[in-house]
């Protein structure tokens, strides 16, 4: 049964999130509202903080040994499960298990991990086979799949199948029963917990709840949403749409920020899979139809949220910023970009994009891209489809006529995007890589000198050649970086500036 | 009260019919308006290519949600295309839609209607399995069929069609069960004239009339269920400038430019409007029941 | 009378099973694989295939609609694709909000239009008929959202009466429930009023003509009278078969409207399980909302004795 009303000396945090929350394992989804809700619910044991360094979290601290093999890690006092039982190393093993089965950065660390161990109840012992750049940037990881530590009896689940219940050591309890996919989500403060003593810097310091009650309330119209925040009947509403920022914020009650100072980068993957994109000069030849300013306009509107042009594959503002061979990015060629076509060898064949209709930011991505193409002679077809269908038809293998698909646009968080390890749409291991599945061991050789690189000027030099070879081989057109804002109504206090929406350290008068 | 009718040559009755329809228009104003309103609508919609009007598909991202101009009678929408010229083609796809779906749904209910109400032994299947179709809301049977198949024009035309045949087969049925036992097909029947015969000549052409006036509430029904669809999201591709596509994009901006919902959706109205008064004319024409009600 | 209840009960089974038979099929036979969806971003080809075999999709048709069927007379409806959660718990979540705007609305519609069809049936040929009936075209004109949108436009934003979306259980606040359910409910009526209005007058000016009631008012008996306690009850039996029928109408406007004010309802519910493809869940709520329309106009048959003693079954 629905909810009874709260007592009235709870303190209630009302938001619209910016997407429903469907699926409630954050190690099983990489969906951003997922992970949001992971946050809330589960604890990590490192975290970054707001210079991207990594802190240590559930940990109280670790030792490398000398020869850089073999990480030691004690855990903080105090840390207990929503269900009562107290967080062990065993609990941690068995999480980063299951991460590590499902995350590409996971992948990867355990890839060159020797065993990973419980030593008592309190230390975690991961021995590395190879020396490794990464394992404290994996463990902190603070974007999809985050690292959550879940109980052992959780997080023994088959990677491939959800946990079947949703209990963490976090600073707000999930309220199952009240649960009702596609309106509303609960958190309860979970009193137990102990927060660190350092103020809170991304996902890193004291993560102090300071409401009673968290209520997720999905609104998935954007003009009733922005109504419902001028009314006052909700609190904080995570992603309005940039259009409607004026409406909002004639209302001096509501505060609008750019909770995330990292941006967001738009991107329009290709099927190397498939004719006419399977060939580099077709991918080229879209890369000189297209320019960023008509992907930003159409789905930012307001400049103030977008950079004007941004070059590099790893966002800029980031430590691995560089314009290196953005040539084709930056100008509009309709001349070089038909005559590249034509080198390819395209033969008039159907293109499908995919244009998810109820995600601005993916829709007028779809319709920039499929005047661009025609514009250069090529035979566009848009298929119209919801967000959800689109992340089921994405993984498609079959050919675009047999329900596969030729292009599809979608967006990534600079948080991900920064490096190229993280950045899993630049992975090109053919069969196993993000949707679209492209082949390139230059690439792919490139991503694991820098993985393994511990200079910081040799990864910036491997970073140089790597985005060069991108923009010859084009994994996706980085279509713009914009930055979304944040409404909220000045009755919350303490809303963190981070890359990932964080609800503790907000109070609600 | 029908039987005089009945005993007319067919083309007589065509032209009893005809001055009918004409007796009519001048009784009833109404009617010409919705005639006059929905041949404006009709002739904007297919002769918007040749108006002089922007390309309704043509993007400038820059130029976005623009208010009324000269240069742009309703101002521009979210992506910077002509929203005059959207609401214009728009009608084309409404209009296409409601018609074939009008047109089909008659069709399809009539030929099940006759068999139906003349075959016994297949009558009662038949109406089970209207029955049960019936009993799916058609929104949602149409809204489900679209997403299913994949949205495209003729998916909505077909999606918006299968739920409004049980409704015809009904009307057919109940005018064919009402005329097989009328004296004039009792006789036919008992001259040994072929049931497809006798189908033809006497009972089509007495279902005629009430399908007419159905089809135009279908035709209505079908022009506002196009824009439902699209409205959450199972409708026609949304590149094409259809009403309900047009007002489902712009819903987010409907606060600050009540426009773009407030054009397409006045047009959506007035035609609907238009082809429901125009349709009420017709059944007090043509359905001598309800004449003697008026 | 129970005979025929039985009897009526009795035939709804066969058209149950030919929803139940139809729905099933249109979701199998339609592209599209649950078990992709299930196996989330990064599943290989070989998950999928041993997802597919635990949920039985590789069975052949009849079987996989056997159990479905078994677990379906149990009260098992199956689980949520995306959350996992039971069918019957989701339906359960979202029956009241839905519940309460069908009642809510039938209520408004049925008290304001049936009065309207009166006046100008009584009245007929004057302007307020013509009022009336070129409102009730209106009513069956503007779609429902564009009915809504206008509503919170004046309502909520400019007069600031009434909040602008969501829901309130009746049993939390009795006036909250009311100020969220007064502008859907508007907005759902108009068609259902446009229905009822047009249907009232064209059956009262029906029985008006009836000998009865011109001997009603022969014997000198006041209008009003004449109108409510002969004409309209005579006129009830179509008018609730309209009312009945009309409900298939509500419940396609219950779609739109609940996803205008976000109305957490069956509505929904239905529209995300669409354009997910959650097919457990669309099976679900289509024989829920086929099996309410059923009965609703069965219990409006059997309501016909209450207008026409001269019904018996």
């Amino acid at each position: 049964m629905a909810a009874t009303a709260p007592a009235n000396a709870e303190s209630v945090l009302k938001i619209v999130p910016h997407a429903d929350l469907r699926n409630v394992d954050p190690i099983w989804t990489t969906a951003y509202i997922t992970r949001n809700h992971g946050y809330l619910v589960f604890d990590t044991l490192f975290a970054l903080d707001e210079n991207l360094e990594v802190q240590p979290q559930m940990a109280a601290g670790h030792a490398v040994s000398e020869d850089g093999l073999t990480y030691t890690i004690t855990l903080r006092d105090g840390l207990t499960f929503h269900d009562g039982s107290a967080v062990t190393a065993e609990d941690v093993v068995a999480s980063l298990k299951r991460w590590g089965a499902r995350d590409g950065m996971g992948q990867k660390l355990m890839g060159v991990t020797a065993s990973l161990e419980a030593a008592d109840d309190k230390t975690v012992v991961l021995t590395l086979s190879e020396s490794y750049g990464l394992v404290l940037q994996s463990l902190g990881k603070i974007s999809s799949n985050v690292p959550f530590i879940m109980p052992k009896r959780l997080a023994e689940t088959d990677p491939n199948a959800q946990v079947e219940e949703i209990i963490g050591s976090g600073p707000f309890k999930f309220v199952a029963d009240e649960w009702q996919p596609g309106n509303q989500v609960v958190y309860e403060k979970f009193e137990e917990y102990v927060p660190r003593e350092e103020p809170a810097s991304y996902a890193a310091g004291g993560k102090v709840a300071k409401v009673d009650r968290v209520e997720w309330r999905y609104i998935p119209d954007a003009a009733t949403a922005s109504q419902a925040l001028l009314a006052g009947e909700v609190d904080y509403y995570e992603q309005p749409a940039v259009d409607l920022l004026p409406m909002i914020q004639s209302d001096p009650s509501i505060k609008v920020e750019t909770v995330d100072p990292l941006g967001t980068q738009g991107v329009i993957r290709f099927n190397f899979k498939y004719p006419p994109f399977d060939n580099k000069k077709a991918r080229q030849a879209a890369m000189w139809a297209v320019q960023q300013a008509d992907y930003m306009y159409s789905i930012m509107g307001d400049p103030a949220y977008f950079e004007e042009f941004c070059g590099a594959y790893f966002m800029c503002g980031g430590p691995y910023e560089t314009d290196i061979g953005s040539e084709a990015l930056r100008e509009k060629d309709i001349e070089k970009a038909k005559a590249l076509l034509a080198e390819s060898g395209y033969d008039g064949r159907e293109v499908l994009i995919l244009d998810p209709t109820d995600i601005p930011v993916a829709h007028g991505q779809s319709l920039v891209t499929a005047q661009a193409l025609r514009e250069i002679g090529m035979n566009v077809k848009l298929v119209a489809m919801d967000w959800a269908t689109m992340t089921s038809r994405r993984a498609v293998r079959e050919a675009p006529e047999d329900g596969g698909w030729n292009i599809f646009p979608t967006w990534w968080l600079a948080a991900d995007q920064l490096n190229p390890v993280t950045n899993i749409s630049v992975a090109a291991s053919g069969g196993n890589a993000w949707f679209g599945w492209p082949e390139n061991q230059k690439i792919e050789d490139l991503r694991n000198a820098f993985a393994k690189e511990t200079d910081a000027a040799k990864q910036m030099e491997i970073i140089e050649e790597l985005q060069a070879e991108l923009y010859d081989f084009v994994p996706y057109i980085p279509t713009g970086q914009y930055y979304q804002p944040t409404a909220f109504r000045d009755n919350v206090n303490g809303v963190l500036e981070a890359p990932v929406p964080f609800f503790w350290n907000i109070s609600v008068e | 009260m029908s039987l005089h009718v009945q005993e007319l040559s067919f083309g007589a009755r065509l032209k009893h019919r005809a001055r009918v329809v004409v007796d009519s228009f001048k009784r009833n104003p109404t009617m010409l308006f919705g005639v006059a309103v929905l041949l404006l609508m009709a002739g904007l919609a297919f002769l918007a290519p040749w108006l002089g009007l922007p390309d309704p598909m043509q993007q400038s991202p820059r130029d976005r949600l623009q208010s009324p101009s000269p240069d742009a009678l309703f101002g521009t929408d979210m992506y910077g295309r002509d929203l005059l010229s959207r609401v214009l083609h728009g009608g084309q796809v409404s209009l296409v839609v409601g018609l074939t779906v009008a047109a089909l749904a008659t069709s399809f209910g009539l030929a099940i209607g006759l068999v139906s109400g003349f075959v016994r032994s297949v009558d009662a299947v038949i109406m089970r399995l209207m029955d049960a179709l019936m009993s799916i809301p058609s929104i949602l049977l149409a809204i489900a069929l679209v997403a299913l198949w994949g949205s495209s024009v003729p998916n909505v035309i077909l999606a918006l069609t299968i739920p409004e045949i049980p409704r015809v087969v009904r009307l057919v049925r109940s005018v064919v069960l009402m005329l097989r036992d009328q004296l004039y097909v009792q006789a036919a029947i008992a001259c040994g004239t072929s049931t497809p015969r006798i189908l033809v000549r006497h009972i089509l052409p007495n279902t005629i009339p009430p399908l007419i006036v159905q089809a135009t509430y279908i035709c209505a029904q079908a022009v506002i269920f196009e824009a439902y669809l699209s409205f959450v999201g199972a409708g026609t591709p949304p590149e094409i400038p259809s009403w309900g596509n047009i007002m489902a994009e712009g819903r987010m901006f409907f606060f600050q430019s009540v426009g773009i919902i407030l054009y397409p959706g006045a047009f959506l109205a007035l035609t609907v409007f238009a082809i429901n008064t125009f349709g009420d004319g017709l059944r007090d024409s043509l359905d001598p029941r309800m004449q003697r009600r008026v | 009378m129970y005979a025929y209840i039985i009897r009526r009960l009795i035939a709804t089974i066969p058209i149950m099973a030919i929803v139940a038979v139809f729905v099933f099929m249109l979701l199998h036979l339609s592209p599209g694989d649950p078990a992709a969806i299930i196996a989330g971003d990064f599943a290989t080809e070989e998950q999928i295939i041993k997802i597919r075999e635990q949920l039985g999709l590789n069975d052949p048709l009849y079987i996989q609609f056997g159990s479905w069927l078994v677990n379906l007379l149990q009260g098992d409806m199956g689980q949520s694709i995306y959350s996992g959660l039971p069918v019957t718990k989701l339906i359960g979540q979202r029956l009241e909000p839905t519940l309460m705007l069908t009642l809510c609305t039938m209520l408004i519609a049925i008290t304001l239009a049936i009065p309207l069809g009166v006046i100008a049936a009584w009245k007929v040929g004057t302007w307020i008929d013509r009022m009336v009936m070129t409102l009730a075209v209106f009513g069956f004109s503007v779609p429902v959202f564009v009915i809504g949108y206008l509503l919170i436009l004046g309502g909520s934003r400019t007069l600031g009466w009434f909040p602008v979306q969501g829901y309130t259980s009746i049993l939390e606040s009795v006036p909250g429930f009311l100020s969220h359910i007064a502008l859907p409910a508007l907005t759902l009526g108009a068609v259902y009023m446009a229905l009822i209005a047009r249907m009232t007058r064209a059956t009262m000016l029906e029985v008006l003509n009836e000998d009865y009631v011109r001997t009603a008012y022969a014997k000198g008996l006041a209008t009003r009278k004449v109108l409510v306690k002969h004409a309209l009850k005579n006129a009830m039996v179509p008018i609730s078969t309209t009312i009945g029928l009309g409900v298939a109408l509500l419940i396609g406007g219950v779609v739109v409207t609940e996803s205008v004010f976000a109305i957490p309802g069956l509505g929904r519910l239905t529209v995300d399980a669409v354009l997910r493809t959650d097919y457990p869940v669309i099976q679900g709520v289509i024989l829920v909302f086929s099996f309410t329309y059923v009965l609703l106009n069965l219990l409006i048959d059997l309501s016909y004795v209450l207008f026409d003693p001269r019904i018996r079954y």
